[in-house]
């Protein structure tokens, strides 16, 4: 990204990486802000209302089976958001884009609420359902684990002051991290044996719970990934505005 | 590489509280324990193998920041960066002279520490071999908290949130080997999680350390 580099480059306005400047993104990012916003007001908002009120109870939990709409998408999107920012750091490492070590900070507390909002779920859930707010199960271990994993994180961008250090240092906790959160989940799993239900979702098979539940869960999870996308989006560009404001301090201040 | 070594043992040694620091941690941990949950000796023999993993890992995680942090205040990591020796080789050499000055000492003193917490017989050995196998692992993983929170003031609650996470495989694979042992139940499908842990962590972890430690020399 250095001036000199002045090259009249061939015109690839389709090409994925271009929105690795700072001026591409945010203009990007500004056009489809809007519409992501409603969508995923719109899909949380029908896939909650659908899920909330017009869905029977089920006949062994009864109301309390609602939480689903909230507790597995956000558990999800936990997951996810790791995912993304394990995937933002590999590109910052390998190709040194800034917009991408931005995108990675901007997702944790995003991510960390998510674990938050599943954990908190789960364990409203789990009184009444298992006569307990919390059990060492592997699940909920795991979700434990995560949330130290993304506290970790945040913690170690707020610690150090030169952003671009911050930005390596946070990476390649991110990539050891990811390691490891895979080594506890089995570590986990080996080490007790859960109380938690297998997967509500999988891709094989037939039905995963009955459709009634299954049609406003998807669209709540719709929802919840276009919440995730917009707020990342969102909160990169302030990230990015941040770091303008403080280049132009800077400049400011050398004059 | 052995000078280098040997110097920093040499260090330990000389600093003082360093090299008891972390046994005294241990021994700490491990009296009070029965002052809290009551002298009952068949509930302490069943908790034993926990209790010592548990202060076993503690007593690592205190010595931690000292691993890298005095080198990076007088400059000796930045010759060491500058020195012919690669600096993964380096940073493993830190982590066994973190390990035979913090975890050899835990590992000669936890069969100590079982009789005072009533462990049962049979669990002495698997006590001693998972802590051996163990904690180098504890070491290494550490040395890479260490070289990412060097370059920070008063970094070691930030060491200690970043290296939690990362100890807990070690944790549980080492703690059921111990249980398993002084139960008297088959201790090989954990022990050798275990054995691959550490050897997975000696064999990549150097590698995380210098990416980090190069960070923060730049």
């Amino acid at each position: 990204m250095s001036v000199t580099d002045q090259k009249p480059q061939p015109k690839r306005p389709s090409s994925f990486w271009s929105y690795a400047n700072p001026v591409k993104f945010l203009a990007f990012s500004e056009r489809v802000l809007p519409a992501l916003w409603v969508l995923s007001a719109i899909c949380l908002g029908v896939g909650l209302v659908w899920g909330f009120f017009f869905t029977p109870d089920d006949f062994r939990q009864g109301s309390t089976v609602k939480i689903i709409y909230l507790h597995v998408p956000s558990a999800l999107m936990a997951i996810n958001a790791w995912f993304m920012m394990l995937v933002a750091s590999l590109i910052w490492i390998i190709r040194r884009h800034h917009v991408s070590a931005l995108a990675a900070k901007a997702a944790a507390p995003v991510g960390v609420v998510m674990t938050l909002i599943a954990l908190v779920t789960g364990a409203i859930w789990g009184q009444p359902m298992w006569g307990t707010w919390w059990a060492w199960d592997p699940r909920l271990t795991s979700f434990l684990i995560l949330f130290l994993f993304y506290l970790g994180y945040i913690a170690l961008w707020e610690a150090i002051d030169d952003p671009d250090t911050a930005a390596d240092l946070t990476s390649v906790l991110c990539l050891v991290g990811s390691a490891f959160a895979v080594l506890s989940r089995y570590a986990v799993n080996f080490w007790n044996q859960g109380l938690h239900q297998g997967a509500s979702l999988s891709l094989d098979k037939e039905e995963n719970v009955a459709d009634v539940f299954y049609f406003p869960l998807l669209v709540a999870i719709a929802g919840f990934v276009l919440l995730f996308v917009a707020l990342v989006l969102y909160r990169t560009g302030t990230e990015i505005r941040i770091r303008r404001t403080r280049a132009l301090q800077a400049r400011e201040a050398r004059t | 590489m052995k000078a280098l070594l040997l110097r920093d043992l040499a260090l330990a040694l000389r600093a003082g509280g360093g090299f008891g620091l972390g046994l005294a941690f241990f021994l700490i941990v491990t009296v009070l324990v029965p002052f809290g949950v009551g002298p009952q000796s068949e509930l302490l023999s069943r908790i034993a193998p926990g209790i010592l993993w548990l202060g076993a890992l503690l007593a690592c995680l205190l010595s931690l920041d000292r691993l890298l942090a005095l080198d990076w205040e007088d400059g000796s990591l930045d010759l060491l960066a500058t020195s012919p020796l690669p600096l993964e080789a380096a940073l493993m050499i830190k982590a066994v002279a973190h390990w035979i000055t913090t975890g050899l000492p835990l590992v000669l003193a936890a069969p100590l520490l079982g009789v005072l917490l009533n462990l049962p017989a049979p669990g002495f050995l698997w006590l001693v071999v998972s802590l051996a196998v163990g904690t180098p692992a504890l070491s290494v993983i550490g040395c890479f908290g260490a070289a990412l929170t060097v370059g920070v003031k008063r970094g070691g609650l930030l060491l200690s949130l970043l290296v939690l996470p990362l100890y807990v495989p070690t944790l549980i694979f080492g703690a059921e080997v111990a249980r398993r042992g002084a139960v008297g139940m088959d201790v090989q499908t954990p022990l050798l999680m275990l054995a691959g842990i550490t050897m997975g962590v000696i064999a990549l972890m150097p590698f995380a350390s210098a990416a980090a430690l190069r960070v923060n020399l730049r």
